[in-house]
């Protein structure tokens, strides 16, 4: 059952006051708040059992080795891969894209080869590609989106060529909050060879995620928004690709053996992660996905998909305001971005907050779909597992306060 | 309610010195990226190097259209000199209300933009 009080009051940063008001945090597209268990783990760790890994041989050590690769063995199942070394962490879902962009790219994607990516990428998933097409003197192509705010997908189907290396596409937008049947666009893909990844970091906090039916090359996420702490990205990649390529960053951790002046490198995983990696935050993301397991990925999805409706209900009544969301409500995720006639979004987000009440404004680091959609900038509104109806109420009484002093 | 006082809603709604120039001496553009504001101003400069007239043409927040329209009538008779020891204790001063840090940027936009022409100016000259 999903018992919206009972898991509001898990997460501590809504149990007090902050400013005098209690928070009303609607930005977990932003970046998500954190429930007590992680927090504790946290603490925990670093209070009674810390020690790097994969050294030590005394036990501390050993203990710490073994939570660190079991996170990765929960974070695998969590998203259905194959096998568990299938799992790279790295600080962030950027640096997974640019791990791929450079250990794949530099060696498969060559002169005149195609990379295929959509117009509602997020910055991270389009610069490392505009730099990768430049390094390699390859063509950068991008799917254009529909007016019904979907991609459009016969142009895609259009833009595939043998010459296509490499398709980078979201699983939902972080402005529109459109879903993507990625596995659509996967499948197209593979008629031509080329290789897919997959940016999941709206989509895997909030959708049910299996990689295997999916069946991407790549698929990267980070642990900060779906209630892990900050620092933690996961790379997911098909062991035989993996295999591959290159590692990323060299030095200590991802080699096998090292001699004055050549090494070879460490197996999958570790080829992958030189240097100590971030093991509090990689223990501590666990305890996250567990948290999210028990209450179940797709009791999250329904519980976002009501919300979304009422706010759209709520919103829609204002004529000022105008909704940029797919039409059809099957394809959108937990996100409600709108504009405010005659109010920038930096101001409206300015009196949102003497509500205390949290919103994203801005370009959401989206420049190129803000031209698409011909606007400068836009509120966003992002839901997650802890929001209920009351928060959707407190943005309206916010919204109405605005409309009112800018009339 | 503080940051946005009547002087600023007013100069948001009706920004002076709004619109284009027909033969601007520099027309300068700048943009925010962070929140994709923009900004262009047009400058007349008479043949005693002063401000003649002022053109500016907003697309952004309440606080930044308030501080290109109050800085636009604060540049007017005023010599390149004098316009570079414009400050952003000036810009405060001039708006009158409380910025908090994440809107600084918005305020100080057209004061960014006057020092990007100032510099364009000096190095035509």
């Amino acid at each position: 059952m999903f018992n919206i009080s009972q898991i509001k009051k898990q997460f501590p940063i809504f149990s007090h006051k902050i400013d005098g008001k209690y928070l009303v945090y609607l930005d977990s597209g932003a970046s998500s708040q954190k429930p007590k268990i992680v927090i504790d783990t946290l603490k925990n760790y670093y209070e009674n059992s810390y020690a790097n890994i994969h050294r030590g041989i005394y036990s501390l050590s050993e203990k710490s080795t073994e939570a660190y690769e079991h996170s990765r063995e929960t974070i695998a199942k969590f998203i259905n891969a194959k096998e568990s070394k299938e799992i790279i962490f790295t600080k962030n879902s950027t640096e997974s894209i640019n791990l791929v962009a450079t250990s794949y790219g530099n060696t498969f994607i060559n002169k005149d080869d195609e990379i295929i990516v959509s117009v509602l990428e997020h910055h991270s998933n389009l610069v490392p590609w505009q730099e990768l097409a430049k390094r390699r003197q390859a063509k950068l192509k991008i799917i254009p989106l529909k007016k019904d705010l979907t991609l459009d997908f016969e142009a895609y189907k259009k833009l595939l060529t043998k010459k296509t290396k490499l398709i980078a596409l979201t699983a939902m937008s972080n402005v529109t909050g459109t879903i993507i049947p990625v596995e659509k666009f996967i499948k197209e893909a593979k008629k031509y060879k080329a290789k897919t990844l997959i940016d999941g970091a709206q989509s895997v906090p909030h959708l049910k995620t299996d990689v295997q039916k999916m069946d991407c090359d790549f698929l990267v996420f980070s642990a900060h928004k779906m209630l892990g702490p900050t620092g933690v990205g996961i790379l997911y990649g098909k062991t035989e690709i993996l295999e591959s390529i290159p590692p990323f960053l060299h030095g200590g951790d991802m080699i096998s053996r090292v001699k004055q002046f050549e090494s070879t490198y460490a197996e999958l995983p570790w080829k992958f992660e030189a240097g100590t990696p971030n093991i509090a935050d990689v223990i501590a993301f666990e305890k996250a996905i567990e948290f999210i397991n028990k209450i179940g990925i797709t009791n999250i999805e329904q519980h976002e998909k009501a919300l979304l409706k009422y706010a759209k209900e709520k919103f829609s009544k204002y004529p000022e305001v105008k909704l940029y969301t797919p039409t059809n409500e099957n394809n959108a995720g937990g996100i409600l971005s709108f504009t405010v006639e005659g109010i920038h979004p930096h101001d409206l987000a300015t009196i949102f907050n003497e509500d205390n009440v949290c919103i994203r404004v801005g370009q959401h680091c989206a420049a190129p779909l803000m031209d698409a959609l011909k606007i400068i900038a836009i509120n966003r509104i992002s839901f997650y597992l802890y929001n209920d109806f009351k928060d959707i109420d407190k943005a309206e009484k916010s919204l109405q306060k605005a409309l009112k002093l800018f009339k | 309610m503080d940051l946005f006082s009547e002087t600023i809603l007013d100069h948001y709604k009706h920004p002076n010195n709004k619109g284009s120039l027909k033969n601007p001496s520099i027309s300068i553009n700048e943009l925010n990226p962070l929140c994709g504001d923009r900004l262009r101003v047009d400058l007349k400069i008479d043949s005693k190097g002063r401000i003649e007239e002022v053109g500016i043409l907003p697309q952004g927040c309440a606080i930044s259209t308030a501080s290109a329209s109050l800085l636009s009538e604060k540049l007017k008779g005023k010599s390149l000199k004098e316009i570079e020891k414009i400050n952003e204790k000036d810009i405060f001063k001039m708006l009158g209300i409380e910025i908090n840090p994440g809107r600084i940027k918005c305020a100080m936009l057209p004061l960014v933009t006057i020092k990007k022409a100032l510099l364009l100016i000096k190095s035509h000259s």
